[in-house]
């Protein structure tokens, strides 16, 4: 009961994006289609489950105070190799995402987590939390993804709901990133009270 | 000429925060004040030019050299880090007023994506030494720019009735897109 509880806090209660509002920059800045945004969701979570994993077998090797230079190889070197295989097998998403493949790295939310979660607990429980919090990270960016997308192009995930010209170019654009990303966090506050 | 379109092109045109997404995290972390604002400004400044200058010679002179660019995410975030602590240390015993006004914000820079992500930009748009140091200094400039702005604009906020729901992150970014959409103006010039 504990893990599950552990596994769905990254959903809703602690969601890293609506209610932490950690790894912004690439909240905003890949979401402006869902497909986007749930690559970019999984990639993310891909580093931070195998970054916990590695940090929290290693955790009692590690000096205190290099810790964190420590933890940023580890993280980076996952990047890297999810750059190169994104490279490798889907060119096309990696051209759309760019420049924020190699950025996971300073994703606030991986390093976080990796020193507030996995630095403190087991091999097991590090991989749930990885799981839950960078599940809920793909979530939060699919979210946004499909919103800007249907606003702004009137598709979702590529298939069209309404006629292209009736969307509103700004949700595409950089302003739509932030007006969008304003009001859904309002309205999952709302409901997250209720 | 083409400095002078680098240095428009970075601060106005290609925003780095409010059209490129990069350095978020401080751009609402830390604009709750005009003064604050400005510190960290002088703070990305100087490490975002060091940075830039430091990873360019590491680019040109390692990593293409021995052919090992993949390497190129991981080496830089280690030479930023560990420059960061070095500014850090070297402000301190130097000039200790510019700590005292710039001390608070380094350790935040690290993860500040924007340093990291002009240093790759340097690199794949081929820049040479002159131009990388004006891109970066440019677009810390940049970065100034719309940080400050967006400061001045949340002090006059806590003042305004604001709906409960909307209050804190919600209406920052709203404010934030406006400021976008102000700078979306400038598209086109160059």
């Amino acid at each position: 009961m504990n893990q599950w509880k552990n596994f769905t806090k990254g959903f809703f209660k602690d969601n890293p994006v609506f209610v932490m509002l950690l790894g912004m920059c690439p909240t905003l800045g890949v979401t402006s289609s869902a497909v986007n945004g749930l690559g970019m969701g999984l990639a993310t979570t891909f580093v931070l489950v195998m970054s916990n994993i590695v940090v929290a077998l290693v955790k009692d090797f590690i000096p205190d105070k290099v810790r964190i230079p420590a933890f940023i190889v580890i993280i980076a070197s996952f990047v890297t190799i999810v750059e190169m295989v994104m490279q490798a097998y889907i060119p096309a998403l990696f051209e759309a995402l760019g420049l924020f493949i190699p950025l996971i790295v300073v994703n606030c939310l991986v390093l976080g987590r990796a020193e507030a979660f996995a630095s403190k607990n087991a091999v097991g429980s590090s991989i749930i939390d990885g799981l839950g919090m960078g599940l809920g990270f793909s979530m939060a960016l699919t979210m946004l993804g499909a919103i800007r997308e249907l606003l702004g192009s009137g598709k979702i995930f590529g298939f069209s709901l309404f006629a292209e010209s009736y969307g509103m170019l700004i949700f595409v654009l950089a302003p739509g990133a932030f007006i969008a990303l304003g009001y859904l966090t309002a309205f999952i506050n709302k409901v997250r009270k209720t | 000429m083409t400095y002078f379109i680098i240095i428009i092109s970075a601060i106005f045109v290609n925003n780095i925060v409010l059209s490129q997404f990069l350095g978020i995290c401080p751009f609402l972390g830390v604009s709750k004040k005009i003064s604050t604002g400005i510190g960290m400004t002088g703070a990305v400044t100087f490490v975002m030019v060091i940075a830039t200058i430091v990873t360019y010679f590491i680019q040109e002179l390692i990593l293409e050299q021995f052919n090992i660019t993949f390497l190129q995410t991981i080496s830089f975030i280690l030479v930023i880090a560990a420059l960061v602590q070095l500014v850090e240390i070297v402000l301190k015993k130097v000039s200790p007023p510019l700590y005292q006004a710039l001390g608070v914000f380094l350790p935040l820079i690290t993860t500040n994506c924007a340093i990291l992500g002009v240093a790759i930009m340097t690199v794949s748009r081929d820049y040479n030494l002159v131009e990388a140091v004006i891109f970066s200094g440019a677009s810390a400039l940049g970065f100034g720019l719309a940080l400050v702005t967006f400061a001045g604009i949340r002090e006059q906020l806590d003042l305004v009735n604001i709906p409960k729901g909307m209050q804190g992150a919600p209406i920052a970014l709203v404010v934030a897109g406006l400021l976008a959409m102000a700078f979306m103006g400038f598209a086109g010039m160059v």
